[in-house]
């Protein structure tokens, strides 16, 4: 009775190279578009070009983490573009100084103070999202879907469709600096790359290291456990859609600096770049997966993959397509990870042996590692 | 594995009489075996669940499966049915070598089974899970009539009259389990796998079930039958088979053996499930309910718990028993602050906590651990380690950051508590059995070193060593630090461990009051239940 049979050997190695595929699959893929467009283009490879990709990838960048702590915990947030435009706006707004009739006064703010002001503005938005979901239980689809509308609306109508063009301030007037903010370079790295890596250590932590993050994740997760757990969870949802909206709201000021100028359109679409960062970053739209690492990696992917078919020349429409496929690919390689998690134990560990076939004498492992845990209350 | 078994499947017969011989040596050749598992193996990744396990199913007959949390029953059931695929070895149904891709596979040969976590959809109506995939067609799409008055025929034989329109989301989870058993009855199978069917289950509902069981058997259709409800479990099987560590260990008929057999042959040796922690004085009042009432969610009229009045002292610990739909739920539920209470007060150590939220209340020390594992006890995206550590962040955050090494601390102080069988921290929480996972609820409650603890069934679905270490861990911290225990069970053999107060519920009161040593029979009679011989 004793088997003769071998049981079918599981392929540990090949396994286990398509796992690391899988799971580095932003890594991959972005060594594989920059290696692509090196080859077809001789500018592709340059610092210079990677220095201006760089500039691009840091607004994706910035609201896909947003995006991410939103995503983390099960909801969306499509309102991001509408912030980031506005924001610029309001920016513009106050560097174009605030005058009061009623006493017949200009206010030119200092950059400093127009930066925390438009943040606010971006905070705002965020919480109006947050306590739509979180207490009025507003679809987050829905909510921010209303936000996207309104704070377009909004920017288009304290413009009245046109553009602020001159942000540079004037010294006598004490609000010079904002193309600091993206325009300049620091180290020869653009600003803005420095913004968007100081805001993703700072989620990095937050995630991983402080309650706030175990937070994040568990309310994704499985809301009412964590409810139950102690978590906050109505609180957490709010800050996950205020942080967001300030993230949109810094995207905001590093593109109108970098352009130099603020229109109510600029952001238009650019939630669905967020999300499609986060997405082929890994994390998954239910919520509860995902980190920042990865995402920064998506956003990567994004950025390089569009700024390469501009420089080799493929027409826009074509672009389209591309980054389409890349998405539905993404997600694509998403359902297969998680549906095979439930599926298979996810840490295979490469020290066991190449196949296991369970035969008479090879009764241990499954003991070996489990600590004796598995006789409960054997002995007392 | 497909191109393997293929061959197989033309050619070999095996002859059901032989099969039985082979796999259990002597005694039993004179019984029909329908279905059989030969040589199966089992592994998930590095953890080998199954090791060559042999496992017969008899015609008309209740198998019965015993072992430990994590012993591999789960896995054994869904591989006879189909859910997953075995590493190795083959299955026989009616001695010729089946195969089962799917579910549904195995369901058209007459395999149906009852998981032990529920896979019923929350906002479907009862009548839709019931026919969910095997909806019956009439002349103008789908016939609800038809349908509907299945469903209430099936619902009256299961003596639980819910209306087939019910959002299965609104009922308690008893009531989920009974539709769910529901489902597996209303596809004419022969042979239905029964994963901890009663787990959620009050004594009467079990009567209820065993007499659609003994009627099933009388119609031929053969039954296995898993819990962790020994002596419950002894009274309908006619065949037990014991499964260690991925091991089957033993096999005997019904005739030949008692409870003791079972658990000596389950964790190799007898114990009980303690006695009342003495020794000490109990201490000031814990927590004291006052006159507390919670609304029935849907009928605004009626209260599930109807001021209702209860004090626990530091140090005791109270078992509150009740039928199905007692209230016993809502009532820990309020206390937690989960739902809110329609009128009167909760203390804590005096302190009127009843307009804390669930936070706020467990870091004053007085948390929950709730009955739905799936649904309120797990974050099945976090990992073993991190679900553990949920409740008690905290203790191991310094300024803002968490320290990793004070967290594994907490997290592996819990696994030893509990004695939770897993791969590591690491590991996720769905590769744990059920046991193991309701473990990991209890753990990560405890590991908050709270003042008072409520726990809803909490020994639902662990095996009796769990069982029996996870009420020894309460009467200690009871007798040490004076921890206050409220703890429900629809088990009264539970009630008679180390409560030092039974408190039976009914249509949310408190219909009698006993001290330990009361009769099972009398605690029964006092929820208004009819004792079962
Ligand atoms: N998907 C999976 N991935 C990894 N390990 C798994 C998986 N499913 C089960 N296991 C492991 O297989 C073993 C057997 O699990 P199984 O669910 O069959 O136990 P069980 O006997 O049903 O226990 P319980 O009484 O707790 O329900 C356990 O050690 C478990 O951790
Ligand atoms: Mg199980």
């Amino acid at each position: 009775m004793s088997k003769q049979r071998q049981a079918p050997v599981r392929q540990r190695g090949g396994f286990d190279l398509g796992r690391l595929l899988l799971e580095g699959r932003a890594f991959f893929a972005l060594i594989a578009i920059i290696v692509i467009f090196s080859l077809l283009s001789p500018v592709y490879f340059t610092t210079n070009n990677f220095l201006t990709m760089s500039s691009h990838v840091a607004i994706f960048g910035l609201l896909s983490i947003g995006m991410l702590l939103v995503i983390l915990t099960g909801g969306i947030d499509l309102s991001v573009g509408s912030t980031l435009g506005l924001a610029g706006v309001v920016a513009g707004f106050l560097m174009q100084g605030v005058t009061f009739d009623l006493f017949g006064v200009t206010l030119y703010p200092p950059v400093w103070v127009v930066v925390i002001l438009t943040c606010g503005v971006g905070a705002l938005i965020g919480a109006i999202n947050g306590v739509l979901i979180a207490y009025f239980k507003v679809p987050a689809f829905v909510a921010t879907l209303g936000l996207l509308y309104v704070a377009r609306g909004v920017a288009l109508l304290m413009t009245d469709g046109l553009t602020y063009n001159n942000l540079g301030g004037q010294p006598e007037l004490g609000n010079t600096g904002f193309d600091w903010l993206g325009f300049n370079r620091l180290l020869g790295v653009p600003v803005g790359v420095w913004v968007l890596a100081l805001v993703a250590i700072v989620t990095l932590l937050a995630l991983a290291r402080t309650p706030f993050g175990r937070w994040v994740y568990s309310t994704g997760g499985n809301a009412r456990a964590a409810e139950l757990s102690g978590v906050p969870v109505k609180r957490v949802q709010v800050s996950v859609y205020v942080l967001s909206g300030i993230c949109a709201a810094i995207a905001g000021l590093v593109l109108s600096s970098q352009l130099t100028s603020a229109g109510p359109t600029a952001g238009t679409t650019y939630e669905l770049t967020a999300i499609a960062g986060v997405v082929i970053g890994g994390a998954a739209l239910t919520g509860g997966r995902g980190n920042v690492r990865g995402t920064l990696l998506g956003a990567f992917v994004i950025g390089f993959l569009s700024d390469g078919l501009v420089i080799i020349g493929v027409s826009s429409y074509w672009q389209t397509v591309f980054t389409g496929a890349v998405i539905v690919l993404a997600v694509l390689l998403n359902s297969i990870q998680y549906g095979g998690r439930r599926k298979r134990a996810a840490p295979a560990s490469p020290s066991s042996p190449a196949s296991a076939p369970p035969s008479t004498t090879d009764r241990e492992p499954a003991a070996a590692d489990g600590k004796s845990a598995g006789k409960p209350a054997v002995q007392h | 594995m497909a191109s393997r078994s293929t061959p197989h499947a033309r050619h070999a017969v095996v002859e059901p009489t032989a099969a039985g011989a082979h796999a259990n040596g002597a005694g039993h050749h004179d019984e029909a075996i329908v279905l059989s598992a030969r040589d199966v193996a089992k592994s998930f990744g590095s953890v080998q669940a199954l090791k060559t396990v042999n496992f017969d199913v008899y015609r008309g007959q209740v198998t019965t499966l015993f072992g430990e949390n994590g012993a591999g029953k789960s896995t054994l059931m869904k591989i006879l049915s189909g859910v997953i695929q075995p590493t190795d070895g083959e299955i026989l149904l009616e001695g010729e070598p089946v195969r089962f891709a799917s579910t549904t596979d195995a369901q058209r040969l007459g395999i149906s089974i009852i998981h032990q976590e529920l896979s019923l959809a929350p906002n479907l109506s009862v009548r839709d899970n019931i026919f969910m995939g095997r909806e019956i067609k009439g002349p103008t799409g789908i016939d609800y009539a038809e349908e509907a008055r299945q469903t209430r025929a099936l619902m009256e034989e299961l003596d639980e009259p819910i209306d087939p329109l019910t959002p299965v989301e609104d009922l308690r989870l008893g009531q989920q389990q009974i539709v769910e058993i529901a489902r597996a009855l209303s596809v004419d199978s022969r042979i239905l796998i029964m994963d901890e069917p009663t787990s959620a289950l009050s004594a009467s509902e079990v009567e209820v079930l065993f007499r659609v069981i003994r009627d099933l058997k009388s119609r031929g259709v053969s039954i296995v039958y898993i819990s962790h409800h020994l002596e419950e479990a002894l009274t309908i099987t006619d065949h037990a088979v014991v499964l260690r560590d991925g091991v089957m260990t033993a096999y005997a008929r019904r005739a030949e053996i008692d409870l003791e057999w079972i658990v000596r042959n389950m964790v190799g040796e007898n114990f009980d499930l303690g006695s009342p922690p003495a020794g000490y004085a109990l201490g000031e009042v814990a927590l004291s309910i006052e006159d507390l009432s919670v609304a029935d969610s849907s009928v605004s009229e009626r209260s599930v718990v109807d001021h209702l009045s209860l004090e626990v002292r530091a140090g005791e610990i109270v078992c509150l028993y009740g039928l199905m739909g007692a209230g016993r739920t809502e009532l820990l539920e309020c206390v937690a602050g989960r739902v809110p209470s329609s009128g009167g007060q909760v203390r804590l150590e005096g302190e009127d906590v009843s307009h804390l939220s669930i936070a706020e209340r467990i870091e004053k020390g007085l948390v929950l651990v709730p009955e739905d594992r799936q649904r309120d006890g797990l974050v099945q995206t976090m990992s073993v380690g991190e679900n553990l550590s949920l409740a008690s962040i905290k203790a191991f955050t310094k300024g803002l950051l968490t320290s990793g090494r004070r967290e594994r601390g907490v997290v592996e102080e819990s696994i030893a508590n509990v004695h939770i069988k897993t791969d590591g921290p690491r590991a996720e929480i769905g590769s744990l059995s059920g046991g193991n996972q309701q473990k990991v609820v209890i753990g990560k409650m405890l590991a908050t070193h709270p003042r008072v603890v409520l726990l809803d069934e909490p020994s639902r679905g662990i095996d009796i060593g769990a069982k029996a270490e996870v009420f020894k861990l309460l009467a200690e911290g009871a007798a040490s630090q004076g921890l206050a225990v409220i703890f429900s069970t629809s088990e009264v053999g539970e009630c008679l461990s180390i409560a030092h107060r039974i408190v039976v519920m009914s249509r949310g009161r408190i219909a009698a009051e006993f001290g330990a040593d009361i009769s099972k029979e009398q605690i029964m009679a006092a929820s208004g239940e009819a004792v079962v011989a």
